[in-house]
């Protein structure tokens, strides 16, 4: 049971990620920020279809969460979906096409790594 | 140019962290309350749970955490904004520290320290490398 309620974090978790991050790219940047610009903006949020998949998948993984954290102990739940950052990463490279350099993946594991230890 | 990028991004980020540490800060209080039942499979002890005020404001906040996310991810790259964003641990850490009172040990330290300098590795590379706009107007 735990573990299938972490495969519904991470994975939806990612998945929505990576929808939500390759949604934004295609809407690009909110540059008119009065009501009218703002209003525009989130009606082509809303028609996106990479954000309208994304979402319920983070909705999912939010909810999984809440089911973990309330099953579970936080030093259990919190380092088992840390691994979530380094898959997105890898995915985030590799679906994405965004150039990591060793910088990132560094970074990355860091805070995977504390991230845990801060569970602990 | 960069500079301008480099500041309006750590400025969103700030957002994204703010809202993400107070609106966990709000599930918290509202979770642990006396009303909070133990959330499984049934969608009813969600629905109750998703009344309480603290979790009323919680998800508010997370809905702004959300929101602001989207617009990072508009310009940054995912893989960067993972790493940055992450520093909300440490201040959720801090925030548990001095407004809950909570104990930091010496192994939330570390990783606090572990946190801080893979967000330090992380921010200071360009944050977008990917086009971006293919749809916009």
């Amino acid at each position: 049971m735990k573990w299938l309620l972490v495969a519904l974090v991470v994975v939806p978790g990612t998945v929505g990620d990576v929808l939500n991050s390759a949604g934004m790219k295609h809407q690009g940047e909110l540059t008119d920020w009065s009501p009218r610009g703002l209003r525009r903006f989130l009606v082509r949020v809303a028609h996106n279809w990479y954000i309208l998949v994304g979402m319920p998948a983070m909705a999912l993984s939010f909810f999984a969460l809440l089911a973990l954290l309330s099953t579970t102990t936080l030093a259990f739940a919190v380092p088992a979906t840390a691994s979530s950052y380094i898959v997105e990463t890898a995915m985030a490279e590799y679906l994405l096409k965004e150039k990591v350099d060793w910088h990132r993946w560094v970074g990355t594991i860091l805070v995977a790594i504390g991230i845990t230890l801060l569970a602990l | 140019m960069r500079n301008h990028l480099v500041l309006k991004t750590i400025a969103l980020s700030l957002v994204v962290m703010g809202t993400n540490v107070f609106g966990n800060y709000a599930l918290k209080l509202g979770l642990s309350s006396g009303t909070a039942a133990v959330l499984g499979w049934a969608p009813l002890p969600y629905i109750r749970v998703l009344g309480h005020p603290w979790v009323i404001a919680g998800v508010l906040l997370m809905l702004g955490w959300f929101l602001s996310r989207l617009m990072l991810l508009s310009w940054a790259d995912l893989s960067y904004v993972l790493p940055v964003t992450a520093f909300s641990y440490v201040l959720s850490a801090l925030v548990g520290a001095t407004l809950l009172r909570e104990r930091v040990s010496s192994l939330h330290w570390a990783g606090i320290c572990l946190i801080t300098l893979g967000t330090g590795f992380t921010i200071f590379t360009r944050p977008g490398t990917t086009p971006s706009g293919d749809m916009a107007e």
